[in-house]
């Protein structure tokens, strides 16, 4: 061991207290940082959107081999199923093709009443498919990163489906990167129609599962199990969006249970509407674009 | 080169790495895993590697590298900018105070100052969460959280040793 000498002797309390001072620094750092981010400054989101999307190639390169192995568990896990499985689609489908009939049907009078009234084809929507590659955020927050950003054409608003309904929107735009609002986070609102009883209601999340229905007539009485949709009214979403159905708690309170799982999304569908668009029918969702990356 | 410099760079090399092995350990917890509520659940893995090596090795965990562990996990994670980057900055502080108590102490004393930092570590949290979004997380969804994070910390622990020893003997 070397002997302290006198410069040793004065050089560890110096150090100490620059150390200190630094770890007072960086505190107050952080709770600027906060503030900021707490006022939404567009520098902050823009410094969060160029990390992430200097992360993208990594998590994206994690992304698809998990994919992979949880696809393969879950066929391992579907194989014990399949009689089942198999009895409940032919039931499905017996049921699907006599709704078949009717949208037949209704497609055809549509077309009719389209003519008469002379209407105009609403055909601006457009999709960009997106790989999730990031899915995290704890507690806190229910957000998603998606590996298309302002380079595909991704702007701040677009709705975000899954295969069965809403799932979201693009809450910040990067270069190669965006992330997703979920209809289940904290900040999120939607305005949606209640598809029965014809109630107009705002869904608001909080951070659990299941969103919270505020119906805008107070005492309005929903159903359970009643389909909600988006209502397309504050012009965020476009109306018709399948959102999820009306779920009745025993506390009093309405809820919303999603159609989409939105812990298990592998990819997502951003949609461009052109913001005063209408969207008449959702179309069958396309198969995602393995060459999405 | 001389083998002096050569051995400077081996030896900032793998003191380099408890930050880099963190900073990976951070980008493998947001990779989308789509098993049914671990989202919410998702142990903080973030804050086992910070605790480590704040207690075992703090000369190479440093405030600033708790500090970016934390930024990188709200920025990657979506959490308010600067909420984990404060928390782990707390945590580590307040083991470099408390490291004599986990001086050539037993695993098991270590991995119950663990659930001690896990709950410092939640009640921070929870309370920068109310200040910046408002109403916080359910309270069943932070108690799993905690008790998976102090659950799992063995096997991060021991992950974590084994690099110590094949990384760090000798420096």
């Amino acid at each position: 061991m070397r002997r302290p000498g006198r410069v040793a002797g004065l050089a560890t309390p110096v150090r100490a207290l620059t150390q200190r001072y630094a770890f007072l620094g960086l505190v107050a750092l952080g709770v600027g940082l906060m503030v900021l981010g707490k006022v939404e400054t567009p520098l902050v989101e823009r410094v969060r959107m160029a990390v992430s999307d200097a992360f993208v190639p990594i998590l994206d390169g994690l992304a698809q081999p998990v994919s992979t192995a949880t696809a393969m568990r879950d066929q391992v896990a579907e194989m014990f199923h399949v009689y089942e499985e198999n009895a409940r689609l032919r039931e499905e489908n017996e049921r699907l093709l006599q709704w078949q009939a009717v949208a037949r049907k209704l497609a055809a009078e549509n077309q009719t009443l389209r003519e008469l009234a002379r209407s105009v084809e609403d055909s601006s929507i457009s999709f960009v498919s997106a790989r999730v590659i990031a899915n995290a955020g704890g507690p806190f927050v229910r957000s998603i990163l998606v590996r298309v950003g302002a380079d595909e054409g991704v702007e701040k608003g677009w709705p975000a489906l899954g295969a069965e309904g809403l799932v979201g929107r693009v809450s910040t735009v990067g270069g190669r990167s965006a992330r997703i609002l979920l209809i289940t986070d904290l900040n999120s609102q939607v305005p949606v129609l209640l598809e029965e009883s014809r109630e107009r209601a705002l869904l608001a999340g909080d951070n659990s599962d299941q969103p919270r229905l505020q119906l805008m007539p107070a005492l309005a009485k929903p159903k359970a199990g009643e389909r909600i949709v988006t209502s397309g009214h504050g012009g965020i979403f476009p109306p018709g969006i399948p959102v999820g159905m009306v779920v009745l708690g025993g506390d009093g309170i309405v809820r919303a249970q999603p159609f989409v799982d939105l812990h298990r999304l592998e990819f997502v569908r951003l949609m461009d509407y052109g913001l005063d668009g209408v969207l008449p029918v959702i179309a069958p969702p396309p198969a995602p674009r393995r060459s999405q990356r | 080169m001389s083998p002096g410099l050569l051995h400077r760079i081996d030896s900032a090399a793998r003191r380099s790495m408890p930050l880099a092995i963190t900073l990976l350990i951070v980008v493998l917890a947001v990779v989308p895993l789509r098993l049914p509520d671990y989202v919410v659940l998702t142990p903080r893995f973030a804050l086992m590697a910070v605790f480590y090596w704040s207690v075992h090795r703090p000369d190479l965990m440093r405030p600033w590298g708790a500090f970016t562990v934390g930024l990188l996990d709200d920025i990657l994670g979506g959490t308010p900018l600067g909420l984990n980057a404060l928390v782990l900055l707390l945590v580590h502080g307040g083991l470099v105070i408390q490291q004599k108590s986990f001086h050539g102490k037993s695993f098991a004393l270590v991995w119950f100052g663990f659930a001690l930092a896990a709950l410092a570590a939640m009640l921070i949290s929870m309370a920068l969460a109310y200040f910046l979004v408002g109403r916080t997380a359910e309270g069943p969804a932070l108690f799993l959280q905690f008790a998976l994070t102090v659950a799992l910390y063995p096997i991060v622990g021991w992950v974590l040793t084994r690099a110590q020893r094949a990384f760090l003997a000798t420096v």
